[in-house]
């Protein structure tokens, strides 16, 4: 496709489109809740690369979403200030690991620099997926979801049951994650517009590498064996191993997705992992067509920001429970596969001409 | 030329109480056409699939160019140069017919993720190749309009030469068509078996199972007959047709 190009133009055009509008409308505090629901929209990317393109689907990614958020949240909440004498921390401070800051009360603490936790927290995610994937990915339809929904859960009963992760409460006071000097992920107000260009930034990158892979030799690969996987691997497709790479780039993704979503937010708590999220991610991919990167997109950035200004009321899960079975009694091919659907014509009735 | 391109020693398969392949034995000469008949239930798809590798055999081996593969993974098989299509078409559903060659292509291709999603040059040139590589299959087989089509929308016909144009992309040695004229007219099963004929002029051993007997008759070189699991004959058409062992499978006792 040549016209990669023109597409990721009109998304940045939308992108700054939707910025002018919220400033002339006078209502820049959308932008926060626009930010968050970019960050969330990652997930769903992530998401449609490993259900919508590789056929495989996940009831765990609130999982590696919390567990990219915590990481990232204990690392540079930590005080490692008692411990400044001890070689190690020594050696990671002359290394500039660490960073010296004052907390919410004023008091000094030593942590590592957000840096450190982010790329950490990737490199857990992408341990942790691949020790999961191994075995689980051999699941197929029903027992994959409930494999994967059995990890979620296993994730938030320990986020919510370890001192270390706050518990209820979750983890607070996360410092701004300085990017670049004047580059830098923050919840502070002067700093609002900035952050949403920084998301965004990050959403448009996925969307050009997603779109890359559709018609590539590996993309091909993933929705071949979501096509027909018996006939993939002989084919000479590494099933089993495709399935896994996209296991593990698709959590990668949403632990970054987390880790940044949680310096922006200042904190992390318990309801990121919770079983209630990974069924929203997968009823917006459903609701955006499965396959339709465009179609996540739209669909993650209308129904969070709903969600986050509060439209769905006490009734959040909820909604997101009732677009799901809705979707798949009455769209299963999603909610724009009446009207904007490119590429491959729309699947006919096979006729039988014997 | 001697050296057989596939040979299959003492090959034994059992499902629970069911033995589905018995001890088999036999070889495809190279630049063969060589057919696999037999009654309903005789083990003839259960053979391909352990060829193919989607079964692994209880005792016996598999030579497939002098090389052991019947301990191989399916898709390390289909890279050693064997391709296959499937008695009920697998096509790839959600893609056209051209990006289902090109899955065909997959073992030839080295983009990898990295590659793929930066859009690097090696990728995209390769990417060029393998459509214009693709296409000419396609053109060859005659099917070049169909390209963009989704593949699993097309006519029965259309979708078992689809499938075809998948394995040929492969480039493979040996190509195992399971029941290829399955739910063709007459018509349809005639330019089939042309085809047939003609990927093996292009070197290319087959390896067939079928049921239409007029089109296994006229273009197979070899003929064998597995009934209960068992090869019960083996030669040229004409020597099948008179043996009467294959006579009684098929038609029952000869009551005289």
């Amino acid at each position: 496709m040549r016209n990669i190009y023109l597409k990721i133009l009109a998304l940045t055009i939308t992108v700054v489109g939707i910025d002018l509008v919220t400033n002339a409308m006078d209502k820049t505090y959308y932008l926060t809740q626009l930010t968050m629901s970019l960050y969330y929209a990652m997930v769903v990317l992530a998401l449609v690369l490993l259900m919508g393109y590789a056929g495989q689907i996940s009831l765990g990614h609130a999982g590696f979403f919390a567990i990219g958020g915590y990481t990232t949240a204990v690392m540079s909440t930590i005080n490692l200030l008692p411990y400044k004498d001890k070689p190690l921390i020594n050696t990671l401070d002359k290394l500039r690991l660490l960073v010296l800051r004052e907390d919410l009360y004023g008091d000094q603490i030593l942590s590592f620099n957000p840096w450190v936790g982010v790329l950490l927290s990737l490199l857990i995610v992408a341990i942790v997926a691949y020790i999961i994937g191994i075995p689980v990915l051999k699941l197929k339809g029903h027992y994959l979801a409930m494999a994967t929904l059995g990890f979620g859960i296993i994730v938030y009963r320990i986020v919510l049951g370890t001192a270390l992760f706050g518990e209820a409460d979750g983890i607070s006071d996360v410092p701004a994650f300085k990017i670049l000097p004047g580059l830098s992920i923050n919840g502070e107000m002067d700093t609002k517009r900035m952050n949403y260009y920084i998301a965004a930034f990050f959403v448009v990158v996925l969307v050009y590498l997603l779109l890359n892979l559709i018609n590539s030799r590996p993309g091909r690969a993933l929705r071949a064996i979501h096509g027909a996987e018996e006939a993939a691997e002989a084919s000479g497709i590494d099933t089993a191993k495709y399935k896994l790479k996209a296991f593990v780039i698709s959590a990668v993704i949403t632990a970054l997705a987390g880790a940044l979503l949680t310096h922006f937010n200042g904190g992390i708590g318990p309801s990121e992992a919770s079983v209630m999220k990974s069924v929203r991610y997968v009823a917006i991919v459903a609701a955006g067509g499965m396959t339709s990167v465009w179609g996540g997109l739209s669909m993650a950035m209308i129904l969070n920001f709903l969600s986050l200004r509060g439209y769905f009321g006490s009734y959040d899960d909820a909604v997101f429970g009732a677009v799901l079975i809705l979707i798949m009694l009455f769209a299963p091919e999603g909610l724009l596969s009446l009207k904007i659907r490119t590429g491959i014509k729309k699947k006919t009735k096979q006729p039988h001409n014997i | 030329m001697a050296e057989p391109l596939l040979k299959v020693e003492g090959l034994s398969k059992s499902f629970g109480g069911l033995e589905a392949v018995k001890d088999v034995s036999f070889e495809v000469p190279r630049g063969s056409i060589k057919a696999l008949i037999g009654p309903n239930g005789a083990g003839k798809t259960t053979l391909f699939n352990l060829i193919s590798g989607n079964i692994r055999p209880d005792r016996g081996t598999v030579l497939f160019d002098g090389k052991e593969i019947q301990k191989l993974k399916t898709h390390r098989i289909a890279s050693c140069g064997i391709a296959r299509t499937f008695q009920h078409i697998q096509l790839f559903a959600g893609m056209t017919v051209l990006e289902n060659v090109m899955v065909g292509l997959h073992t030839h291709l080295h983009a990898g993720f990295f590659s793929a999603m930066m859009r690097l040059p090696s990728s995209r040139k390769e990417e060029k190749k393998a459509k214009e590589e693709a296409m000419s299959i396609l053109e060859s087989l005659d099917i070049a309009e169909l390209a963009y089509k989704e593949a699993t929308s097309l006519a029965y016909g259309q979708q078992r030469i689809v499938e075809l144009a998948r394995a040929l992309a492969q480039r493979p040695k040996l190509l195992l068509l399971d029941e290829p004229a399955a739910g063709l007219n007459i018509r349809e099963t005639a330019e089939m078996g042309r085809l047939i004929e003609r990927i093996r002029e292009s070197g290319i051993t087959v390896f067939i199972v079928e049921h239409d007997m007029s089109l296994v008759m006229k273009i197979s070189d070899e003929i064998m007959v597995l009934s209960y699991g068992e090869k019960i004959a083996e030669g040229r058409p004409l020597e099948i047709q008179k043996d009467p062992e294959v006579i009684k499978v098929y038609l029952g006792e000869e009551e005289v």
